[in-house]
């Protein structure tokens, strides 16, 4: 799926946009763009801007500098209703006064009420609704109500759709399942869907391509495995999940750390700042190779564990096997067997 | 530990031991909440039972004589035209100015807001006043402008009156609408492809008519109730008749078969309400959170926009400060200025009373109502409501006939005013009470118990306290309210009792606009403060 992602062309394009909410800065200079087919995730903590960013593409605030593009047409200057962009909201938004059927129906074209309820079959079949036609939004479960509002948002035709946290109002339970079962959905539609979530898992494992935003800036763009493994700076390395930082002296295509000598994903010299995730740092008894340390913690995961090193000063999180026999308090030896990421500053 | 309940026994009053250790989350409420929460839920309903029993006195072959006549058939159709009318033009005001306020980029939101609030603070027969006033040979379009315009009277001069004061209820419920109303609504319609007018008919108005239908509700209590503007506009309507039959006519009987028309009128109204509200699904399904709906550029409609709230100001406020200013500056020497301290004594000894009697009775039954729910607290509470609901003159009416039938040597005395005026406006006390409470929770009390403390000691240790703002609140809304009052007054004051209400309504009638200048000057005032103290809890609310 990455393959075709990366050859389409991209059709919703972001230029350099900004917006300011009196003194707060919301965004600055965000440009990213959107392939059809394609699942953009957008991460960043929370109050970062993403939520603008996604009302500017919908039409709900305008931008102050930048522009919007959809195809060859520049929509930032477009009402919403004319904008050809659908949005799912973190709510759902469902319209309460309305049935499932009638909720779907309000955003099907035709003039007549005949073709406009027959039109809501299909998409409720889609989504797999049928039978609940007649419920009111307060008669559905959460992960329901979801699914009605992207029938909603794919019956007025859009050509590309944005959600806004769109699992974050699921219980922990549904959510996973759930996920699956709207991944599927989106990605039969064939269209560009830019989606917005603060939870790394959601992003990694949803997305096609991952943005990550701080501050109202984009950090890095790319696919969830390069923004894992190769992050491009601290912050998007912590963000995407928990990793150790150290210091070193590169020389080419390894450093001096106070793991030891490192191997690093490219090639540098001089001080260095680098990131080696958990699993890239293995753990074994006093006597084996690599660095001495002095295992200060243990959290029992199931079927791996997470060891706190103290090495030194510092203390390094390394996973491991839950069955391996290590208590606090032990002397082990870590090291590297992965390369380390180098971050720029 | 086993030193606790000792210091608890210490740091309660003596007093406080009388009523025991259990109560608070006992069963049963104890007596002493129950008893004045019953008497006072009692009282609000006898009277009602003597005006049927009045009412039933009459001979079933006089009954036909006396009620089929064409004046009753005249004066129902009269109340429900008024009843329309009002209606139809509060909302022509109302829901424009809140849709300014709420969804367009009109400049001095805030501004209109609060003008569009303050009429609330002026009675409706000194908008009345205020209309008769402006017109007419001596009043101050003539003398400015050299315009003579006829005496507002009839159906016309009535309906805007009280529209002119009762539209802020319209507006401030249909503004609250719009703004509770989660704008991911709006936004979803309009990026399902509709046009902003399309959204608001499609998906805003279906979410605005519960809080038309309030609003709508109350208004029409008002207009049933009113009897001072009517009257000033001579308008024939229900109210007006019971007032004139029975103290002009002295047709008792009859006048206590209008009073069961106007209540039943003012019950179909309720019942119709509740009828049209049932059945709608407008609940929020999400939790979304608050974001201001995008504003409407008005563009060239900026100035005609800002002129109809211009407008709707300069009549509901300027008008009455001018007229009142005119007259005031007008004759002077002809004021009987002594009689204004004495005029003002006869409200204070009125409405003081009534507010501390209103708030005795709301405590213990909003105690009741929330800490020890069950179906006989519930009717208590309701019946508070019930004596506020029902129009003013049926009750004033009904609350002689109790007199006369049971209590005779109170007749017409100010302890039976004070009495009917507290019933008819405790609800307004038990309100703001009844809110706090739930707001504070039984929890506070409890941990204050696990400490060691009584219920009576927790009780006034840890909630009366927080209480007293919400207390004083109630007790100030009744004493404004009280102070206004008028057909309940007229018909239960002693002969020679006056009040500040009274002699506007009276020097109106009789023409004396400049002798009715100060009390309306005074009414104004006094009202003011209430508009404030609601414009301050909106404010506070999150
Ligand atoms: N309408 C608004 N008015 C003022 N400030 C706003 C508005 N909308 C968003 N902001 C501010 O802009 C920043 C970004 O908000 P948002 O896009 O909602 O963040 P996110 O969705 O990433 O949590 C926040 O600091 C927020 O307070
Ligand atoms: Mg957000």
């Amino acid at each position: 799926m990455t393959d075709l992602t990366n050859t389409a062309a991209p059709f919703l394009r972001i230029d350099g946009v900004s917006k300011r909410f009196g003194d707060v800065t919301a965004l600055r200079d965000v440009s990213l763009d959107l392939r059809k087919g394609e699942i953009h995730a957008l991460i960043g903590p929370s109050g970062c801007g993403k939520s603008t960013l996604l009302r500017i593409v919908a039409g709900f605030e305008t931008a102050d500098e930048g522009s919007v593009h959809l195809g060859q047409r520049r929509i930032d200057t477009l009402k919403p209703e004319a904008r050809g962009i659908g949005i799912v909201f973190q709510d759902y938004a469902l319209f309460p006064h309305l049935t499932v059927a009638q909720n779907v129906a309000f955003a099907l074209k035709y003039a007549d009420d005949a073709r406009r309820v027959a039109g809501t079959a299909p998409l409720l079949r889609m989504v797999r609704l049928d039978g609940l036609e007649s419920r009111f939004p307060d008669e559905l479960s959460g992960g329901q109500q979801q699914r009605v509002a992207l029938a909603r948002t794919f019956a007025a035709g859009p050509r590309a759709i944005l959600l806004d946290e769109p699992f974050s109002n699921l219980d922990a339970s549904l959510r996973e399942t759930t996920r699956r079962e709207i991944r599927d959905i989106l990605k039969a539609s064939g269209l560009g869907i830019l989606f917005v979530t603060h939870d790394r898992e959601e992003a990694l494992s949803f997305a096609d391509r991952i943005s990550v935003l701080r501050e109202g800036g984009v950090e890095q763009t790319g696919l969830p495995k390069d923004l894992y493994f190769r992050p491009a700076n601290a912050f998007v390395a912590g963000f995407l999940g928990s990793t150790n930082f150290l210091d070193g002296i590169a020389n080419g295509a390894s450093a001096e750390t106070p793991l030891g000598r490192v191997g690093l994903d490219r090639p540098a010299s001089g001080p260095v700042r680098l990131s080696l995730r958990p699993e890239a740092i293995g753990i074994a008894m006093e006597g084996s190779d690599g660095v001495p340390g002095i295992v200060a913690s243990l959290v029992f995961k199931g079927h791996d564990a997470s060891a706190f090193v103290r090495v030194g000063e510092t203390i390094f999180e390394v996973l491991m096997r839950a069955s391996l026999d290590i208590r606090p308090g032990q002397r082990v030896h870590v090291a590297a067997h992965l390369p380390a990421v180098v971050l720029k500053e | 530990m086993t030193a606790q309940p000792q210091a608890a026994a210490e740091r309660s009053a003596p007093w406080i031991e009388v009523f025991g250790r259990r109560g608070a989350t006992g069963r049963k409420p104890p007596l002493f909440l129950m008893l004045p929460a019953i008497v006072a839920g009692a009282m609000m309903l006898i009277p009602l039972v003597y005006l049927v029993v009045r009412a039933s006195a009459t001979e079933r072959t006089e009954l036909a004589a006396i009620v089929l006549r064409p004046f009753t058939l005249q004066v129902t159709l009269n109340t429900l035209a008024l009843v329309g009318s009002v209606l139809a033009l509060t909302t022509a005001i109302a829901l424009p100015l809140a849709l300014l306020v709420t969804r367009t980029d009109v400049p001095a939101k805030r501004a209109i807001t609060i003008l569009a609030t303050l009429p609330l603070a002026i009675p409706g027969y000194v908008m009345a006043y205020a209309l008769i006033g402006l017109s007419g040979y001596y009043g101050p379009l003539n003398a400015f402008f050299g315009l003579r315009l006829p005496r507002p009277e009839g159906l016309f001069g009535a309906a805007l009156a009280l529209s002119l004061y009762t539209f802020p209820y319209v507006f401030l419920n249909v503004r609250a609408a719009l703004l509770g109303l989660d704008p991911a609504l709006e936004e979803s319609a309009r990026s399902l492809g509709r046009s902003p007018r399309a959204a608001f008919l499609s998906v805003t108005l279906p979410h605005l008519r519960p809080a038309l239908l309030s609003a709508w509700l109350v208004v029409a209590l008002y207009t049933l109730g009113d009897y001072g503007a009517i009257a000033l506009m001579r308008y024939d309507v229900l109210s007006s008749a019971i007032f004139s039959q029975y103290a002009n006519a002295f047709e008792v009987n009859y006048a206590a078969w209008l009073a069961l028309m106007l209540l039943a009128i003012a019950a179909a109204f309720l019942v119709l309400e509740g009828a049209l509200n049932r059945g709608r699904r407008l609940t929020r399904t999400g939790t979304g959170t608050r974001r201001s709906v995008l504003a409407v550029a008005l563009g060239r409609w900026r100035w005609p926009a800002l002129g109809f709230a211009a407008l709707v100001h300069i009549a509901s406020l300027g008008v009455p400060a001018l007229v009142i200013a005119f007259w005031l500056s007008r004759a002077p020497a002809d004021v009987d200025w002594a009689k204004v301290p004495v005029t003002v004594l006869g409200t204070l000894s009125v409405a003081l009373p009534a507010a501390a009697l209103a708030v005795a009775i709301a405590v213990p039954v909003a105690l009741v109502a929330t800490r020890w729910p069950s179906r006989l607290t519930y009717g208590i509470e309701r019946m508070t409501y019930f004596g506020y609901a029902v129009p003013a003159l049926p009750f004033a009416l009904a609350t002689v006939f109790f007199t006369l039938a049971v209590v005779p040597a109170l007749y017409q005395t100010v302890a039976i005013l004070v009495i009917a005026l507290t019933l008819h406006t405790a609800a307004l006390a038990v309100g703001p009470v009844r809110v706090r409470l739930l707001q504070i929770g039984p929890r506070v009390e409890e941990s204050a118990r696990s400490f060691g403390y009584s219920a009576p000691a927790a009780f006034c240790s840890v909630t009366l306290p927080a209480l007293s703002r919400s207390v004083l609140a109630g007790a100030i809304f009744v004493f404004i309210v009280v102070a206004k009052e008028l057909p309940i007054t007229l018909l239960l004051a002693p002969s020679g009792f006056t009040t500040m209400a009274m002699n506007v309504f009276s020097r109106t009638q009789e023409g004396m606009l400049y002798e009715a200048a100060p009390y309306a000057a005074l009414m104004i005032g006094f009202s003011a403060i209430s508009v404030a103290l609601m414009l301050r809890s909106e404010r506070d609310r999150p």
